[in-house]
């Protein structure tokens, strides 16, 4: 039998290959932006010569590169798990709780037991999941922005 | 419309070739015609030596999946036309290995399937002289779609996970494993899950999700892992939580 080997670049082959990699890519900006976020408020703890410091570095070119790369990755990372949110939890909505009739084994004797289960009902279509997990991302964003800007 | 298609088919005998070649054959460009057909031509009248499995013809087998340019295909169900004018590539399925020109060894999932107990459990032991299990429409609707796998293997070929850690037990073995957790009938989500909260069993996904896209019977194999990683992680949760005797 011949052993079919698997590329270093099997990621490149396949679009689908490429963005999937860089979705996993995506959560070392993730953390980056997490640690630059903690970095900030340490700043501010310390008060305003501190705060100056870091929003000095913060606008070096350097700096500015790599937070404009790890916002493009943040993009990516938001798009491609609100559309995989969609296929992983499916929503079921209506339908009914009924009582399932089931047997169980009682002293030796087949007697019915109940259990309930929910049926029917129809699965929310997920452009709707994808569209209400944007919605939640804009309230959010606006009460971040009211709480900083007012 | 051309009337011919050139095919680039994998040739490999084990022995003689240490590894696979190319050949090309032209065949006729039938509109009517699958790439099994060009297969089957190239048999029939070039040369009889060409390997490769097939039965039904009606993408209910599951026997004729290969790489056709790149993407695991049902053979069966992939017309030459959509190559036109060629060539067609067509390659035995990725991370198998090959045992004849198009023919992959399947074993590893063989093996892995009964693993995950895909079979309705029962915890009591009512016979058939009881009576038959009853289901109604909307049960069986529950786990219809996950009952559509052919185990044709096109997920286990997209899978990059699979090529790259052959122990991941895989998208068909865990979609399998939920259509019986589905089942109003069974007693066995226990089971299974002791066998896919493992790190081979769902854990092993990465949700790259083309086991879902290639799927020629709509089955869904992405959704059910990360259904089945919702499960294994509120166990996980609750084994840390909870005491013995609550669980």
């Amino acid at each position: 039998m011949y052993r079919q080997p698997v590329s270093r670049l099997w990621w490149l082959k396949k679009r689908t290959y490429f963005v999937f990699v860089m979705r996993e890519l995506s959560c070392i900006f993730v953390a980056w932006f997490a640690v630059f976020l903690m970095v900030m408020v340490f700043a501010i703890g310390r008060g305003e010569a501190s705060y100056q410091r870091f929003m000095d570095w913060a606008a070096s070119p350097v700096v500015v590169a790599i937070n404009i790369v790890a916002l493009a990755f943040l993009v990516l990372h938001t798009m491609t798990w609100f559309v995989l949110t969609a296929h992983a939890t499916p929503i079921r909505v209506g339908g009914r709780r009924v009582l399932a009739m089931r047997e169980a084994r009682v002293a030796g004797r087949i007697v019915p037991a109940a259990t309930a289960v929910r049926v029917g009902g129809r699965q929310v279509p997920a452009a709707m999941v994808i569209a209400s997990q944007y919605a939640g991302l804009v309230v959010v964003s606006a009460f971040i922005a009211w709480l900083v800007l007012r | 419309m051309a009337d011919s298609i050139r095919m680039q088919v994998t040739r490999y005998t084990p022995g003689p070739d240490s590894v696979p070649t190319v050949a090309e054959y032209d065949v006729p460009l039938r509109k009517d015609w699958a790439v099994l057909d060009g297969l089957n031509y190239i048999k029939d009248h070039v040369d009889s030596s060409l390997s490769y499995r097939w039965s039904c013809r009606m993408g209910i087998c599951g026997s004729c999946g290969m790489n056709v340019e790149g993407e695991p295909k049902l053979t069966c169900a992939t017309f030459l036309t959509d190559y036109a004018p060629g060539p067609v590539r067509v390659e035995p399925l990725s991370n198998f290995p090959i045992v004849r020109d198009l023919v992959v060894d399947i074993e590893d999932f063989m093996e892995k399937l009964p693993r995950v107990k895909p079979w309705i459990i029962r915890d009591d032991d009512v016979t058939v002289i009881d009576g038959e299990y009853l289901q109604t429409p909307e049960e069986l609707a529950e786990y219809k779609q996950f009952s559509n796998c052919i185990n044709c293997m096109l997920c286990y070929a997209a899978c990059p996970i699979y090529g790259l850690e052959p122990d991941f037990i895989g998208p068909a073995a865990i979609a399998l494993a939920e259509r019986y957790d589905l089942d109003s009938r069974d007693r066995g989500q226990r089971e299974r899950l002791d066998v896919l909260i493992e790190k081979e069993g769902v854990w092993g996904c990465t949700f790259v999700g083309e086991c879902t896209t290639v799927c020629p019977k709509h089955v869904d194999p992405a959704g059910a892992i990360q259904r089945y990683k919702l499960k294994a992680a509120k166990e996980n949760l609750m084994t840390f939580l909870l005491p013995r005797a609550a669980r």
